[in-house]
């Protein structure tokens, strides 16, 4: 049967990934890279008033193994390109990146030497928050994009694809 | 007796140049007596100047080079009217490097200076009198390429090693020469 979900119309499998997506979209749990002041809105957004909590993103978690969604909030110094990008090779697999503050998207006004000029020059990156820094909203407002953006993907016809091929090679 | 008074009598022959500014004291000395200039200050009675808080560089180039250029233009001015031999003044040296002193005991403040021509950027290090001239003789020479002779562990502060610039100097373009920080794990 799981074959012919494969192969077949794909009724279970679209069921199989509204259930996937369903449960991962409403449990995106951040990996907190606060690297500057966009940090300190993040950490409002993470605390009490705001309560990124009730959105899913229940727990910030250090350690990147655990996390599913990196908040790059804060200035890359291009010193710490190669933390940031060791970070996200890290993480398992889903993975998504929200670059919060205009430095995080383009290196915002610092156009030196010593800055990335924006963190998709690095890792790829779903959602850009402009804002210098974001307020809290801004950040939830990121947060209910990445769960739409989550709820559109299909990680099991990606899989199919795969099996297709796979097939089609073999016979 | 002021301190302007006090200084000159510790430093003696030593003294190149002696500035107020804005309440604040200026000294220059020679390159090459720095140490034992600064140890002079340290240990002196009624001096005392016991607390090193930083020590900067600075790189005037820029400066005299505005410099110049406003007095060939004033001179040039001037010829149309009388002609007069034009005198080419050597420029100073390049660098600056300052060393801010406090004292503990009396609260009192001085500024100790010294020039480091950009051929020959050597300079006798001092943490040998303040451990504290660690990192800032480091930032000092990541940035402005200053080389502390004697320093136990002069690598770069700031900036990663094998950086190869020193971005603070007047002629390094602000948005780098496009260095950046290779990572050999990928890509």
């Amino acid at each position: 049967m799981g074959l012919q979900a494969y192969t077949g119309p794909g009724w279970l499998l679209t069921k199989a990934e509204q259930l996937i997506n369903w449960g991962r979209s409403r449990s995106p749990w951040p990996l907190p890279y606060g690297t500057a002041c966009c940090g300190i809105e993040m950490m409002a957004a993470l605390a009490a008033s705001y309560d990124m909590a009730r959105f899913g993103a229940e727990r910030p978690s250090f350690s990147p193994r655990q996390a599913d969604v990196l908040i790059e909030a804060g200035t890359i110094t291009k010193k710490m390109v190669p933390v940031l990008r060791r970070i996200y090779d890290q993480m398992a697999e889903p993975k998504w990146v929200i670059a919060m503050g205009a430095c995080a998207c383009t290196g915002g006004v610092f156009r030196t030497y010593s800055t990335q000029q924006g963190i998709s020059e690095v890792i790829p990156v779903d959602i850009y928050i402009p804002g210098c820094p974001p307020r809290p909203e801004g950040l939830l407002y990121g947060l209910l994009r990445l769960m739409d953006k989550i709820q559109k993907d299909h990680p099991l016809w990606k899989h199919r694809q795969e099996v297709v091929e796979a097939l089609g090679a073999e016979s | 007796m002021t301190l302007r008074d006090r200084v000159e009598k510790c430093l003696l022959g030593d003294i190149v140049e002696i500035t107020e500014c804005q309440g604040d004291l200026f000294v220059e000395v020679e390159r090459n007596r720095i140490v034992a200039c600064l140890e002079k200050l340290k240990e002196t009675e009624g001096l005392e100047f016991d607390f090193l808080s930083d020590v900067v560089g600075v790189d005037n180039s820029a400066l005299y080079e505005k410099a110049k250029k406003a007095k060939k233009k004033k001179k040039k001015d001037e010829e149309e009217e009388e002609a007069e031999p034009v005198k080419e003044e050597p420029t100073p040296p390049r660098f600056e490097v300052i060393y801010l002193l406090l004292s503990l005991k009396s609260n009192e403040r001085l500024a100790v200076k010294i020039r480091v021509p950009e051929e020959d950027p050597v300079v006798d290090t001092v943490t040998t009198i303040w451990r504290a001239a660690d990192w800032p003789e480091r930032e000092v020479y990541d940035m402005f390429g200053i080389k502390f002779r004697g320093h136990h562990n002069l690598k770069r502060l700031l900036m990663w090693d094998g950086f190869g610039s020193y971005p603070l100097r007047k002629d390094y373009p602000l948005e780098g020469k496009g260095e950046e920080r290779h990572f050999d794990y990928c890509d």
